[in-house]
């Protein structure tokens, strides 16, 4: 665990705010929460500094009043630090990191089609995974969609 | 003579070649691509609001669904992370099983490939070698688990099914001849000048950039990144077998393919050290119907890069969220780099080698003026028409033509 107290010591080290807030839940995979104005200078830090370099994935959670967001960073040694944040739901404007994580364009695309997440900066293109007659005010991984009742039994 | 006109090719969503639908809009300027534009999505089902509706014995069967070939990776990668948030200690039988399974998968992937990347070569001589050596596969994961694909295996807390020692002994005589055919391709790939120039300097992706976009699996592997899921963030049994991950430095389509056939040799490695030490012991442990709360990140090495799922639970039988993100979808950004300023020739290769699909023109063009931001789309009848004008202004008809030759 050596290595993943080094990794929770340097984000300590750095930023203040994140004494306490950085969880070591098993060998290889590290957890911390930050508030979203925050964010953006932690994952900078975490993939310049502490070596992150691979984005496994962006997950979007319906929280209820909040969109939460994880960003699942990994090392080339398979340690995995997974930044969570969130931004409200009322108004879930997210910054793209395509800038930094040009793959996380399809992952932010999905965020916007099934949770409704606007997402800022990201270029035009096709919309993903949904089909292009799909309302735009319909986001089915939100906890409040539910199936209409002729779909049901489709999968 | 006149300098090429710039246009535009929708590809897809229909694949004769690969059952799967995917569109590629290709910008060209005569036949060289200047950029392309990746629609995906048409086999969205929805399976993470499904995941949500069901209990997690369902969702095994249901996630073992999102993919036809790599069904065994979706559901161990799954229920690893449900047995890491419920603490299960499940045997080590079980986690043997489960890694000879997905390397007997591999193996039925890797040769699938190849069978593959011949057909777009015109090579189809290689895809009748190399699917009629697949069956061979095919017949072990069949007597092992019951089915070709889709194996139903997994279980919370373990396997559903044990192996005997005959069934041990069958699968080593099959791996054998796997083996002494996997040297014939190596040698065939390595030698036969015709693949190495089709294949050489084509769908090129330096170390660097396979990075910066993401690359992972043989994709990446190809390019010089050393990164494999089973060594650096080792699950099931591979923390305990001894093999090499592969890489190349290549950086194109023929260091992909050198790549996945010697990744096969290291698979017929690992499967032989798991028949023949497999541990003794029950196969699964009770697990509760109710997972705790709680949260993981669960990865996989999918036979094309880490397959990653996020599954968190909220202390029922049901979990709250799950998510996945499969391989294709972070190499999508590496294969449209990889196709620009080439040739459209080269497109099917180099987007079959990082192991999706591809193939097919819808019967509809649509013309983007880029001078004047105009959209005027052609059907096949208007295309038709356009195409007699055409040719009459050169000084060819057609109907002239069929009339001669009564």
């Amino acid at each position: 665990m050596k290595a993943e107290e080094n990794i929770q010591k340097e984000l300590e080290n750095k930023f203040n705010y994140l004494i306490g807030k950085v969880r070591i839940q098993r060998v290889r995979r590290l957890w911390l929460e930050i508030d979203y104005d925050k964010f953006r200078t932690v994952f900078e830090f975490s993939i310049n500094q502490l070596g992150f370099s691979l984005l496994c994935a962006i997950t979007g959670l319906d929280d209820g009043e909040k969109l939460g967001l994880i960003y699942h960073l990994a090392n080339p040694n398979g340690t995995v630090l997974n930044i969570k944040t969130s931004v409200p739901m009322n108004n879930p404007v997210v910054k793209t990191v395509t800038d930094l994580f040009p793959a996380a364009e399809v992952y932010e695309r999905e965020m916007a089609d099934l949770l409704g997440a606007k997402i800022e900066g990201l270029e035009p293109g096709f919309r993903y995974p949904l089909t292009d007659d799909w309302p735009t005010d319909q986001f089915p991984l939100r906890k409040s969609w539910k199936m209409p009742e002729e779909q049901k039994g489709a999968i | 003579m006149a300098e090429a006109e710039e246009f535009r090719i929708p590809i897809g969503p229909q694949h004769p070649a690969l059952k799967e639908p995917e569109s590629f809009s290709v910008a060209l300027k005569g036949e060289k691509i200047l950029g392309v534009d990746v629609r995906l999505g048409y086999n969205h089902r929805g399976i993470e609001k499904a995941c949500e509706e069901r209990t997690y014995i369902q969702d095994i069967y249901l996630v073992e669904r999102i993919c036809g070939i790599c069904s065994h990776v979706h559901s161990t990668c799954f229920i690893q992370g449900v047995e890491e948030i419920a603490g299960l200690q499940v045997p080590k039988r079980a986690l043997y099983i489960r890694s000879l399974v997905g390397e007997l998968e591999r193996v039925h992937s890797h040769l699938l490939w190849l069978g593959v990347a011949g057909h777009e070569i015109g090579f189809d001589t290689l895809l009748m070698y190399s699917w009629r050596d697949r069956e061979t596969v095919m017949d072990i994961l069949t007597v092992l688990t019951g089915n070709r694909v889709n194996y139903g295996i997994n279980t919370l807390g373990g396997v559903r099914r044990d192996i005997t020692p005959e069934q041990a002994k069958d699968a080593l005589t099959g791996i054998d001849k796997l083996e002494e055919r996997t040297k014939y391709y190596i040698e065939l790939a390595t030698h036969e000048t015709t693949i190495i120039n089709r294949l050489s300097g084509v769908g090129v992706l330096s170390k660097e950039e396979a990075t910066r976009l993401g690359a992972l699996g043989p994709t990446g592997r190809a390019s010089g990144i050393t990164q494999d899921v089973r060594k650096d963030d080792p699950y099931a049994a591979y923390a305990e077998l001894d093999f090499k991950v592969i890489s190349d430095n290549h950086n194109d389509v023929y260091g992909r393919t050198i790549v996945r056939m010697l990744e096969l040799l290291e698979s017929y490695k690992m499967i032989r050290q798991i028949l023949n030490n497999l541990p003794a012991g029950p196969i699964s442990v009770r697990a509760p119907r109710r997972i705790p709360a709680g949260e993981v990140l669960s990865r996989y090495e999918a036979p094309r890069g880490e397959c990653v799922h996020y599954i968190k639970a909220n202390g029922t039988d049901k979990p709250e969220r799950v998510k996945f993100r499969a391989p294709t979808l972070a190499n999508v950004q590496a294969v449209k780099y990889m196709l620009r300023d080439r040739y459209l020739a080269d497109l099917p290769i180099v987007i079959a080698a990082i192991d999706p699909c591809f193939s097919c023109t819808d019967r509809m063009v649509e013309i983007d003026d880029l001078d004047s931001g105009e959209r005027q789309v052609l059907d096949w009848g208007t295309l038709h028409r356009y195409s007699i004008d055409w040719y009459k202004k050169q000084g060819i008809d057609f109907a002239k033509m069929g009339a001669r030759q009564k």
